[in-house]
């Protein structure tokens, strides 16, 4: 078995390996947990140094080819007479966001140490979604990548029913019908693109040798990129994100924002942009006015909310219209600045998730205006909220700046088929989000942490705890990292943006559009 | 219609027959609110289907044994069939203390 | 000079060591060794200025040298934001002004903070502090200057906030922040412009301009580089071709976009709100950051983007309007605040806008003004950090910032009192303190390119400036004492005493420096005093001197009658010109209650309901079916032989 498939196999055997520790004893199960997530890390670490080892002699090449290259690949025929395989590998964007995963779900066991209704299924749940996770950031199989897409999302419903918090039966149901709707079209547009290719597979790389007819990719284009675009939270189908959030434990919320929700651009890009090239030069600037609606409106929605989930869900909703945003700019900036900010709001979510929890488990509340001076008794909570704040608002020096910068640049330089008017006018209004997330941030971090303390009973509560101060620490520490070395995650991911870029060339010039 | 208006009883005047008792046995069928009443109306269908195949075996290929055969063997599964079914409602009135097929509405879940 | 990324540099590092080592094991070493990263900054400093004015002499323009960089960030080919040092002759005047101040107020600070329980944390942040402004000096590029512009952005959100339980500190905080965010809204713009435009003309121009920085820059040239942004044939390029906005060429937009940044950051009106605010900061922080540095840094980008907006032309008269509009509105303020601090930083807002205008009347082919814009802003530095360190020393022998709870206190703190005559004296331009000079070329630079209008209100504000600064000298020195703590006022310690006594040496010497010759803009030797403008100026200050002594230091009756015979122009001068209030009328009532809190509504209300809509839908349609499913097998068995019938009468239909 090679490297990657361990990306499936660990979190699937730590799941296992939980149901086997007995009831009674939850520090071993945290422990288990934990140290599944910690192996996880590992793995990262070691397949981003092999992957930087190998792409880096290839960068040429990749600037000119039509295809992704993938690396550590393992392939396998699974059902042959209708040609599925078990088919995975990884390029840059997966890497990257392979590292995402392994650091939520790591901090993510951490920060949901003091889980304490039925912590053996929540954790063996926990896992099972990540093994759904990790297979589709590996898989390039369409129907494996299917089948784990599915994986990652049904074991929500279960996770936000039992251990959520206030209407969690209306969430947990509204979150996961609105995405098996995405899914159902999901599932329609893989077979259109099953059948549409004439080959019998559903390999990725396969299927993207084939020319598409161009009226074919004008139908299918924009159910995929829905079917995606719902669980990367496009306006208007935003909605289950606030409610399931809010209602969500830590550790979800913290795996959905951070990594589930990234899924969505994953997949706009990784299978509507890059197997229907035309379908995407169509119908970028419907999506990309809608991507601006979500960055803007987002923000502002978040201004006026009491709650701290909500307040965070609307922020969440603004930063993944960024992604969306780069994507449909089609050029290398906007996509590059995209693939960055899934990884960069992928932890700062993360971040901000893991706090509420840690802060609500203190205070037992979440509602911003009953807090307030909660920086004198845990003044490592709170720097590490305004770390992340001051990400999530774009400050220079943290990952959340690069991203952006590059999404802006990359909306302002336009592409060759679109107006370049329109685009930078939405761009201009994308911009102003940074000005509102700076008022949202600061109105409710000040609220909560700074003045002096409200309640007389907050006086007793104290700091983070261990594993509470290393959860957080290594979110902070990937935002920094993130910021202030950013040709880490240029060179990880260039390389693989080129074929994007090569095949939207290519079909632009063909095509009638 | 001509042929069913002769006094010597044919083909079409057996299968009328077979007919009103298949239908009579069919309104038992969903109608009945007993059990056992609902188990005779069935009885009723099968032999209504077993005197079918004796008449078509004595009209369309008389000299073969064919359709007495079946009808044979479906008295012998009807005998089988009742002693299951009764079994069934014997289980039934144990648990639910009555034998009316109205109240018994477990498949609505 | 390869050295010169040290200067930065050495902040940083300390930030780190202090920040996440030092600070938790000890405060009182972070606060030391803290203090003492600056002073071998500042020592660095120094040697670059040396090696540099050495090795390619003074009386002409230095060369823009990039000793030290790395590619940073890149975002596509000639597209790479890099880091590294620009060594030129306004960059090396910043960082030495920046390392001399930081240092003295660090030194400062560890008498004036001491006790205090956030002292390791405020050590940390001046640390960030002194390392984005000088990241920023030295920037090379825009996206550099962007970056630390956001950092001193962040620090000074951070210390302005510092004495976190207090409602006001966290308000003042905010308000900076998002002001100067909004303000960064422009910049950015202007940075899209600008890159767009500079990749556009790349090909045509870039590999003539490396050709011209050979031996200059360690790495190719980007185009976003400053080398690149101010080049002649870039201007061109994009004058030609770019087309219009509105009626004015695309560049003049870009700079006025840029110019908006600046303006936030230097607090120009309409933006200045926030700067008046930040005084609930520490008292060095605003010494350090709301008078001496950051709140220059709009003036230094405006300088160091200079070419552009001379090529461009339109965004120089906007600076001049709004720099002279500032100086003027901000110096009327000042003469009615009663808070020390509040009137420092009107007064600060007030040179400030000399600085910009200064920048504003200057022209490519004349560009005096923009020798006597960092002339003003070298000493400015220096009186101005005294000012509020003198103040800092007031407030710390007094407990309030209330000039009316002074008085009398030129005994009881002498030092003081002393050093804080000199800066007094220097920000009035009485010669032959430093104000003096450069005000002197201020003026100069305005009468010379013809802008009489500049010239009358700069020369009225000089005015102004004697009279608002002695009227706060002669309150709280002069006269008996107002109240029972000036009663008991003591002098500060010695920490504290020497950073005012070397400020006030700057401050008196400063202006015998001969900017002209290292900047290389003054034209054989211009160097000097101009009795014709001198001595108006002179007379301007010194009639603001003896006004404000006849107003403050007799009894109370006449400046009240002066107050009363204003009457309603008073108390709108007194509130501001109610401009705070406007702003917040916007934000509360239009921003967050028309928009926000309906879109909000609209979320949940519209876009929700239309998801449950659906849902609801799905559910009736359920409901509807539901009396079908009775569970009766005798149902289920007459639909099913009904739809058999059904079908078995299609089929025979069908077949016959």
């Amino acid at each position: 078995m090679g490297l990657i498939s361990w990306y499936v196999v660990i979190p699937a055997a730590t799941a296992f390996a939980i149901t086997l520790v007995p009831k009674a004893k939850p520090m071993a199960i945290r422990w288990v947990a934990s140290t599944g997530g910690f192996l996880l890390v590992l793995l990262s670490a070691i397949v981003s140094v092999k992957y930087w080892n190998l792409a880096a002699a290839d960068i040429e090449l990749l600037r000119t080819s039509m295809f992704t290259k993938l690396y550590m690949v393992e392939q396998w025929t699974w059902f042959k007479s209708i040609g599925i395989e078990y088919f995975v590998g990884v390029d840059g964007i997966s890497v990257l966001m392979l590292d995402l995963t392994a650091i939520i779900i790591f901090t993510g066991s951490l920060a949901s140490w003091y889980v304490t209704e039925r912590p053996k299924e929540f954790f063996a749940l926990l896992y099972t979604l990540v093994t759904g996770v990790f297979g589709v950031f590996v898989s390039f199989d369409l129907f494996l990548f299917f089948v784990f897409y599915e994986v990652a999302v049904l074991p929500m419903y279960l996770l936000i029913g039992i251990w959520g918090t206030g209407p969690r039966n209306y969430s947990a149901l509204k979150l996961t019908l609105m995405l098996l709707m995405g899914s159902a079209g999901l599932l329609v547009g893989i077979l259109a693109l099953y059948h549409g290719s004439g080959i019998h597979s559903f390999n990725l790389i396969e299927l993207s040798k084939i020319h598409f007819p161009e009226a074919f990719q004008l139908w299918v284009f924009p159910i995929i990129f829905v079917g995606f675009g719902v669980l990367g939270a496009i306006f208007p189908l935003h909605t289950w994100s606030p409610d399931g959030h809010a209602s969500a434990p830590t550790a979800v919320s913290m795996l959905h924002a951070g990594v589930l929700m990234k899924l969505g651009g994953y997949g706009c890009l990784r299978v509507a942009i890059y197997l229907m090239p035309e379908g995407a030069i169509y119908w970028a600037m419907f999506f990309m006015a809608l991507a601006t609606v979500n960055i803007l409106y987002g923000s502002l929605g978040a201004i006026k909310q009491k709650d701290l989930k909500y307040f965070t869900a609307y922020s969440s909703v603004s930063h993944c219209g960024f992604v969306l945003f780069g994507l449909l700019a089609l050029n290398l900036m906007g996509i590059k600045g995209a693939v960055i900010q899934m990884f960069s709001h992928g932890i700062m979510t993360g971040l901000f998730f893991g706090l509420i929890g840690m802060v609500y488990g203190r205070t037992h509340t979440r509602m911003i205006p009953e807090m307030g001076g909660l920086a004198k008794v845990m003044p490592w909570l709170a720097s590490a909220f305004y770390i992340g704040g001051l990400a999530s608002l774009g400050l220079p020096g943290l990952s959340g700046f690069i991203a952006e910068s590059h999404v802006f640049l990359g909306g302002f330089f336009g592409n060759q088929w679109h107006d370049i008017t329109l685009m930078r006018t939405l761009t201009i209004l994308a911009t102003l989000s940074i000005v509102v997330t700076a008022v949202y941030v600061l109105r409710g971090l000040a609220t909560v942490f700074h003045s002096t303390i409200t309640n007389p009973e907050f006086e007793k509560l104290t700091d983070a705890t261990l594993p509470e101060k290393i959860s957080t620490g290594v979110l902070i520490a990937a935002l920094a990292i993130g910021g202030m070395l950013p040709w880490l995650f240029v060179d990880l991911i260039e390389g693989s943006i080129f074929p994007f870029l090569n095949r939207l060339h290519e079909s632009g010039m063909i095509s009638s559009l | 219609m001509n042929e069913l208006m002769t006094l010597t009883p044919g083909l079409y005047h057996w299968l009328l027959l077979t007919l009103l008792l298949f239908s009579v046995g069919l309104y038992g069928l969903l109608t009945r609110r007993n059990a056992v009443g609902v188990l005779l109306s069935t009885e009723l269908m099968l032999n209504s289907a077993a005197l079918n195949f004796v008449i078509f075996n004595r009209y369309m290929a008389p000299g073969f044994v064919d359709g007495s055969i079946m009808a044979i063997f479906i008295i012998a599964v009807a005998a089988a069939e009742v002693v299951v079914a009764m079994a069934i409602f014997v289980a039934l009135l144990k648990l639910k203390k009555t034998a009316d097929v109205t109240l018994m509405n477990e498949l609505r879940g | 000079m390869r050295n010169a990324w040290l200067v930065p540099g050495i902040p940083f590092f300390s930030f780190l060591i202090v920040g996440l080592f030092i600070r938790p094991l000890s405060e009182k070493a972070a606060g030391w060794v803290a203090t003492a990263a600056l002073f071998v900054s500042a020592f660095f400093a120094y040697s670059i200025a040396w090696d540099y004015f050495s090795h390619f002499g003074i009386g002409h323009e230095g060369p823009a040298l990039v000793p030290w960089a790395f590619e940073w960030l890149r975002y596509q080919d000639h597209l790479t934001a890099t880091i590294g040092t620009l060594i030129d002759p306004i960059s090396i005047l910043l960082m030495v002004v920046v390392t001399t101040v930081s240092a003295l107020v660090h030194l400062y600070s560890i008498g004036y903070m001491a006790g205090d329980d956030g002292y390791g944390r405020y050590f940390t942040f001046l640390n960030l502090f002194s390392f984005s402004m000088l990241g920023l000096v030295v920037a090379p590029n825009i996206v550099q200057m962007f970056v630390c512009w956001e950092l001193v952005g962040v620090s000074s959100f951070l210390l302005i906030g510092y004495y976190y339980r207090k409602p006001s500190a966290v308000a003042a905080g905010k308000k900076a922040f998002i002001v100067t965010r909004f303000a960064d809204l422009g910049f950015l713009i202007g940075i899209l412009i600008l890159g767009y435009f500079g990749i556009e003309a790349f090909p045509h121009i870039g590999a003539k301009i490396q050709q011209e920085m050979a031996g200059l820059s360690s790495i190719p040239i980007q185009a976003i580089d400053f080398a690149f942004i101010n080049h002649p044939a870039t201007a061109h390029y994009i004058l030609t071709t770019a087309g219009t906005v509105l009626g004015l060429s695309t560049l003049a937009v870009a700079c006025i976009l840029i110019f908006m940044g600046c303006a936030g950051k230097s607090a120009m009106f309409p933006l200045h709100i926030w700067l008046p605010d930040a005084m609930e900061g520490p008292t060095p922080v605003s010494a350090l950051i709301h008078a001496a540095t950051m709140v220059v840094a709009g003036v230094y980008l405006v300088a160091r983007l200079f070419p552009s907006f001379a090529a461009a032309g339109t965004p120089l008269d906007v600076v001049a309007f709004i720099g002279t509009f500032t100086c003027a509105f901000a110096a009327i303020i000042a003469c009615t605040q009663d808070d020390i601090k509040r009137v420092l930083a009107f007064s600060t807002l007030s040179q400030l806008g000399y600085m910009m205008l200064a920048l504003g009347v200057a022209t490519a082919v004349s560009p005096l003004g923009h020798t006597a814009s960092m002339f003003h802003l070298f000493t400015h530095a220096f009186f101005k950090a005294l000012l509020f360190l003198a103040a800092g020393a007031l407030i710390h022998g007094v407990h309030s910032n209330e000039i009316w709870d002074m008085g009398g206190l030129r005994k009881k703190l002498p030092v003081t009192h002393l050093t804080f005559l000199a800066a007094t004296l220097a920000i009035a331009g009485v010669p032959p303190l430093s104000g003096f000079f450069s005000k002197d070329e201020i003026l100069r630079a305005a009468v010379e390119n013809h802008h009489p209008i500049v010239f009358g209100v700069a020369l009225f504000v000089a005015g102004l400036t004697a009279f608002y600064m002695f009227r706060i000298y002669f309150i709280s020195f002069w006269g008996d004492a107002r109240s029972e703590k000036a009663e008991h006022a003591h002098e500060a310690p010695a920490v504290m005493l020497i950073p005012l006594i070397a400020l006030a040496l700057l401050a008196i010497f400063a202006g015998f420096v001969p900017m002209g010759e290292y900047l290389g803009t003054s034209h054989g030797g211009h160097h000097g005093i101009h009795w014709n403008i001198a001595i108006p100026a002179t007379l301007a200050g010194l009639i603001g001197i003896a006004l404000s002594a006849f107003m403050y230091t007799g009894t109370r009756e006449r400046y009240v009658a002066v107050a009363r015979a204003l009457g309603g122009m008073y108390t709108v001068v007194k509130n501001k010109f109610y401009v705070d209030e406007v702003y917040l009328f916007v934000t509360k009532n239009i921003i967050f209650h028309y928009i926000a809190r309906p879109i909000a509504w609209f979320d949940r209300h519209i876009v929700d309901g239309a998801i449950n809509l659906y849902a609801w839908l799905t559910g009736a349609l359920g409901r509807g079916l539901k009396p079908l499913q009775t569970g009766q097998v005798q149902t289920y068995s007459a639909w099913w032989i009904s739809g058999a019938v059904f079908f078995i009468i299609l089929l025979w239909m069908k077949l016959s």
